[in-house]
């Protein structure tokens, strides 16, 4: 059996590069006081956004971003053939409850805060082979709610240590098409589980940087590019300490990144201003990033050649009780016009 | 009033705190362990003595506050004062954080941090 | 810089990368707001002695006052700001103890008020309240079976 798609260890070109026709974002307030602000469809007053709970704010979000990316494609919803999502909440209620109207299969994804390209791999590959000719790929987070569920209630008097992170509030959605005019998705490499043995739950930009770290030297040595062959390299989630650590731990192999590399998570808020501390973080990180700033640079062809490295966690808060380390994962796709 | 004394108060509760932020800045601990920690070392009755509400104030007064109602009651009581008498003595602390707690929930929602 | 060989090089490496939390700062925040509520709280104690309350029933008196203040700025969303700002200063003085148990019961509302406040109230607070009590009366039973005078000092 010949795997005439796949390069080196883990990397695969498409045969076909999927276009990706139209992408949506929607993030909360804070994120709207952050540089990043005017790339984004829709910046919320509140939280809530009219809901009860954190949850249904959410799932309405990722709702109303999934549906603001269909109709800017001009794609009918009965002609998309899947629907790819996930997010930070447990067994992924957010996507699932935001998405139980939409009336297309669902396939619900799982990847900590890499979700977001975990599932535009998976929806390259469902067009590449054949399976699809439009998919719809979502991700979402929540500050209020991944704090409830992974933290302290939000009224609890505490202090932050200054290497946490600031989940972002916000989605970002995207649909994939076999034909079109691009920006084309054209190689991806998933990545592998990657425990550098951090424990500290307040530090996860170390935790993951290691990740990070494996999945872009591994894609470098095995399509044979070297960092300047992209205009920017993105990570998802990284925070001011992961981006640095991440820096020095590719030059430490021999691959120069400081020049064209930056993390969403960075991009995300104004550190001295919105007191974020190491940056921002979670699922919608990378979605509201990509389907705003990143997708639009490209449309303008501001970038040509960009590389998208989403960064996970796969913790949760009972794992981190019981005192065990951290594993981290990163999946990358390149994305060119 | 007794100014020399809120001012031993306000010291002597300043440096407890104190002692909490070292402990929180360094150690990695989480707040709810602080609070077990610093509760459990509560055996100061002379601290009390000079320092008034600088010393039951903190959370120290409220292991000591335990410590003291127990002994008191099983001085008169015997055994069962071993039970009923720590959260006798602390039943003021505990019922109202509980019943403004109740009360909070039902007027207030929780917003997010602006910073 | 080299290529990190092991987990604990990696660790070794990160802790010099994470910033401190500003330790001065925070203990002179945590100094003069902790302080204050003490002196508050002393404030209160006198008040009481000189209406001729007895100093157990003042102290409590005390600590009640001081809990309602917590759950009413808490209520107000403000305590969390000032928890921010003062760290310790707010934590440690009973103040935080209530702001630990009126901050769950607000977050829970959306489960219901059976299973959400009555259930979730004591997520923070709870293990201060079981090693405090059960400490108690550990010490208890020791002062049974020994009768020690030296424990009469606590």
């Amino acid at each position: 059996m010949i795997f005439i798609k796949k390069v080196g260890n883990q990397s695969y070109i498409l045969s076909k590069p999927v276009n990706i026709a139209a992408t949506a974002s929607i993030v909360g307030p804070k994120e709207k006081e952050g540089p990043l602000h005017q790339f984004f469809d829709q910046c919320l007053e509140d939280e809530f956004w009219g809901e009860k709970s954190w949850e249904a704010a959410e799932s309405k979000i990722v709702k109303e971003t999934v549906n603001m990316a269909i109709s800017k494609s001009g794609i009918s919803s009965s002609e998309i053939d899947f629907c790819l999502a996930g997010d930070l909440l447990n067994q992924c209620i957010a996507s699932s409850f935001g998405l139980r109207e939409t009336n297309i299969p669902f396939i619900g994804l799982f990847g900590a805060c890499s979700t977001f390209v975990e599932s535009m791999i998976v929806g390259s590959c469902f067009i590449d082979g054949d399976f699809a000719n439009n998919v719809v790929c979502s991700a979402s987070s929540h500050f209020c709610s991944a704090e409830k569920q992974f933290r302290f209630p939000l009224e609890l008097g505490n202090q932050r240590p200054p290497s946490s992170q600031w989940t972002v509030t916000g989605a970002g959605s995207t649909i994939l098409t076999k034909l079109g005019t691009g920006p084309f998705i054209t190689t991806f490499t998933p990545g592998k589980i990657v425990d550098m043995g951090i424990k500290d739950a307040n530090n996860m930009g170390a935790a993951m940087a290691g990740a990070a770290e494996d999945t872009l030297i591994s894609h470098f040595k095995d399509t044979g590019r070297s960092p300047n062959y992209y205009d920017a390299i993105f990570t998802g989630d990284l925070g001011h300490i992961g981006k640095d650590i991440l820096i020095d731990l590719a030059s430490s192999k021999g691959y120069n990144i400081k020049s064209n590399y930056n993390d969403c998570g960075v991009l995300m808020f104004d550190k001295t201003k919105q007191d974020t501390h190491s940056g921002g973080s979670g699922c919608g990180c990378i979605a509201s990033v990509f389907s705003g700033y990143v997708y639009k640079m490209l449309q303008e062809k501001k970038y040509k050649k960009v590389l998208m490295i989403a960064t996970g966690a796969l913790m949760n808060s009972t794992s981190s009780q019981q005192g065990e380390s951290i594993p981290g994962i990163a999946h990358a796709i390149s994305v060119e016009v | 009033m007794d100014w020399y004394m809120v001012l031993k108060a306000f010291i002597t509760g300043g440096v407890i705190c104190i002692i909490g932020q070292i402990l929180i800045d360094k150690t990695k601990l989480t707040p709810a362990r602080i609070l077990v920690i610093l509760g459990g070392l509560g055996w100061y009755k002379y601290l009390i003595d000079f320092a008034g509400c600088g010393a039951t104030v903190p959370l120290t007064g409220f292991g000591s506050l335990l410590a003291k109602g127990t002994i008191s009651e099983v001085k008169s009581t015997g055994l069962i004062g071993a039970f009923t008498g720590g959260i006798k003595a602390a039943a003021g602390g505990i019922a109202a954080a509980i019943f403004f707690g109740y009360i909070a929930s039902l007027v207030s929602k929780p917003k997010i941090k602006k910073q | 810089m080299k290529p990190i060989q092991s987990k604990e090089e990696y660790q070794t490496y990160v802790d010099q990368k994470t910033p401190n939390s500003p330790i001065l700062k925070n203990c002179f925040n945590a100094f003069w707001v902790g302080g204050l509520i003490c002196a508050i709280g002393q404030i209160i104690f006198e008040i009481c002695k000189t209406r001729g309350i007895d100093e157990t029933n003042s102290y409590t008196i005390v600590s009640m006052i001081l809990v309602f203040c917590s759950a009413f700025l808490t209520g107000l969303n403000i305590f969390n700001k000032i928890g921010k700002f003062a760290g310790a200063g707010s934590l440690i003085p009973i103040t935080g103890f209530a702001n630990s148990i009126v901050s769950p019961a607000m977050e829970y509302k959306s489960e219901g008020y059976v299973m959400g406040v009555g259930a979730k109230m004591f997520t923070v607070a709870g293990p201060v309240l079981v090693y405090g009590i059960s400490s108690s009366i550990i010490i208890g039973i020791i002062y049974i079976i020994f009768n020690t005078q030296s424990l009469i000092l606590v």
